[in-house]
């Protein structure tokens, strides 16, 4: 007889997340993954600022948050502060890849041995919408509003590839596009947590993310998008695993 | 037999749900909750208790559990 | 047991001995020797160090540690302890524990690496926005720095808010001999705040984020009003010597009190009735030792290693009008008794302006 699909106990009954949002849906998988290695009571939340802040109103998880995009150095302190913790940082793509890129690749650089989730849906979501270094090449935002021309502004950030260089042991990208890509998602999530339990080091999971709100699109078109056009660019799978090399 | 309990107060209506359903057993009902949302209903009849609505959703509207 | 030992060195080693487990840093002269001594001691003991990529990520990891219950330090200089402003601002909100050390050196931008008094509007004024204060002592000696790293420690627990040292970089680099404490253990998970997990209670946070720490907004307003009155009533540190009967009071911290005590010795001895308030605390400024004047007093003189004077100011308030205020800002020299007693003569007679 297959198990109760329950509400994970970390995750509160309201959030304040938009409606189609995807970091509803990633928190909610991050606390199923920590409930079903029984480790919630060792998780440690490290978020930062823009959007992603919100997640403390998801996983009601021991949670610190950062200055904006310096939770993976926050989080560097809490590994080696609480060794038995479960550690991870969860980050947007302004936070981790714009003004933080220095501590992303840093924390990456030394292998810390926690799980950093990186949420990409392509814009500044809690400021309004603005240009992010993940942006696709003529994509409309409140600071492209022709279109981001990367003739000017450099073409979309890849963090997952950077990180991939790095002597870490797990990268990979993943999508909410749909029922499948949500379950690799949460399969990828898993395999991360696991690698910290083995204290195999760091592992860097991205994934694409729909903002419904300012991407000024249904939420169902949104999720399509990840797909059709987002996963085109950032192209989804395993950037690298150090068990395989 | 799997029951489907569904949390309405957490509907935010975004109709992804409903959009994953295999079997088009879920829509957006005419009573709006606290938040104001038109929240998800389901068509007992159509659903096959597959769980999808539960893995998609991103405020936890879905349960399933056993009776 | 005495023994000889750099300033920096010297700190460390007490912030270790006091239970600090948890430091990173960035070299910068001339605060390096603390990250060199952190770098190997911390190890010893069983604590982390970490050399970090930068400041920001630095006074981060310090953050973190610190919202996990350690006494944790952090440590840079002039341009780098800019960078640690961002940090501190959230460590203060966030109401955490933590010592911070500036080694002052000189000028502006990347200045000098030699030692100055420059940095007061900083970090005694807060680089950070918001509204807030540090805790800030200035040692005049290496001893008193380590008496003061404990205290620093016990006041940042008790008051839920970061200390900052800060002395220049001559009593950074200099050796004399110092009395260490004992070692102390500190329990991380003696806070109800520290993280480590729920462990079955509800979900803890550390934030700085108004609306999660304090929904009411005058809870937040009376909660900061009533941290920093307490913290000025009760925390002011001040040594007066020989101000009592006094004609002119200098008023000098750290390295500057010491030449300053120097020329006032001297001087006496030639008759000129001069006298020394030394601030051990810059916040709070010690404006109880302003309190009662001597009668015959016939000014205050704020002697500083700065270009343009910077403690003035909060002489200038502490003195609030009574009696006039001379501006000795020396730049990056400290005077000898000779100019000393000079500039004494000449505020004496009448020669020099006041602010």
């Amino acid at each position: 007889m297959a198990k109760d699909l329950l509400t994970p106990k970390l995750v509160s009954e309201l959030n304040r997340f938009c409606p189609g949002c995807g970091h509803g849906l990633i928190g909610k998988i991050i606390a199923q993954v920590l409930e079903e290695r029984g480790v919630e009571d060792r998780a440690i939340q490290v978020y930062a600022v823009g959007c992603s802040c919100l997640i403390s109103t998801v996983v009601q998880a021991d949670s610190i948050q950062a200055q904006h995009g310096r939770a993976p150095a926050v989080a560097s302190g809490v590994r080696r502060a609480r060794p038995d913790a479960v550690v991870y940082t969860y980050q947007g793509d302004g936070d981790a890849a714009a003004i933080g890129l220095s501590e992303s690749l840093y924390a990456a650089y030394r292998n810390e041995n926690y799980t950093a989730i990186f949420v990409n849906n392509g814009v500044f979501g809690m400021t309004g919408g603005q240009m992010a270094p993940t942006t696709l090449e003529g994509q409309k935002t409140a600071t492209s509003i022709y279109g981001r021309d990367t003739s000017v502004t450099g073409q979309p950030f890849k963090l997952a590839e950077l990180v991939a260089q790095m002597p870490v042991a797990y990268v990979e990208r993943c999508s909410l596009t749909d029922a499948k890509h949500i379950a690799q998602t949460k399969r990828a999530i898993g395999k991360a947590f696991d690698n910290q339990l083995a204290g195999k080091g760091y592992s860097f999971i991205e994934i694409l993310s729909p903002c419904p709100t300012n991407w000024k699109m249904e939420p169902v078109d949104a999720y399509k998008r990840l797909q059709d056009i987002v996963a085109g660019e950032y192209k989804l799978g395993v950037l690298k695993d150090s068990e395989e090399e | 037999m799997k029951k489907l309990v569904i949390y309405k107060n957490r509907c935010k209506a975004c109709g992804f749900c409903i959009d994953q359903c295999p079997k088009d057993a879920l829509s957006l009902g005419d009573e709006y909750n606290a938040s104001g949302y038109a929240a998800v209903t389901v068509d007992e009849d159509e659903c096959i208790r597959c769980g999808t609505c539960y893995r998609v959703c991103p405020d936890s509207v879905f349960e399933l559990i056993e009776e | 047991m005495r023994r000889m030992m750099k300033g920096n060195d010297a700190v460390s080693e007490a912030a270790i001995r006091a239970g600090c487990r948890f430091f990173s840093g960035y070299p910068i002269t001339p605060q390096s020797e603390i990250v060199e001594y952190m770098s190997w001691r911390m190890d010893e003991v069983g604590g982390s160090f970490v050399q970090s990529e930068s400041e920001l990520s630095g006074i981060s990891m310090v953050y973190g540690a610190a919202a996990c219950g350690l006494r944790v330090m952090g440590s840079s200089s002039g341009p780098g302890f800019d960078l640690l402003q961002e940090g501190i601002g959230y460590i203060v909100s966030a109401e955490l524990p933590a010592l911070i050390v500036d080694v002052v050196r000189y000028g502006n931008g990347l200045g000098e690496i030699v030692p100055g008094q420059s940095d007061y509007w900083m970090v005694v004024k807060n680089g950070a926005h918001g509204d807030y204060h540090c805790p800030v002592y200035a040692p005049a000696s290496i001893q008193e720095a380590v008496d003061l790293v404990s205290v620093a420690y016990d006041k940042a627990e008790q008051y839920r808010n970061p200390v900052i040292m800060m002395y220049d970089g001559a009593i950074g680099q200099m050796m004399e001999p110092v009395v260490l404490p004992e070692m102390k253990e500190h329990d991380p998970d003696k806070f109800e705040w520290s993280m480590k997990g729920r462990g079955g209670e509800p979900q803890k946070q550390i934030t700085s984020a108004c609306y999660y720490r304090h929904r009411d907004p005058q809870v937040y307003v009376d909660n900061l009003r009533t941290k920093y009155r307490t913290i000025e009533e009760n925390e002011q540190r001040w040594e007066s010597y020989m101000a009592d009967d006094a004609d002119l009071i200098f008023v000098a911290y750290g390295i500057m009190s010491r030449s300053c005590r120097e020329a006032i010795t001297e001087a006496r001895k030639q008759g000129l009735k001069v006298g020394m308030i030394r601030p051990i605390t810059l916040y709070p400024y010690p404006v109880k030792a302003f309190e009662t004047l001597p009668e015959n007093l016939k000014g205050f003189v704020s002697v500083e290693m700065s270009a343009l004077g910077q403690m003035v100011e909060d002489v200038r308030l502490a003195v609030n009008g009574r009696k006039p205020v001379y501006n000795y800002a020396t730049g990056k020299m400290i005077p000898d008794t000779e100019e000393f007693i000079s500039y004494m003569k000449n505020v004496l007679e009448g020669k020099e302006e006041s602010v």
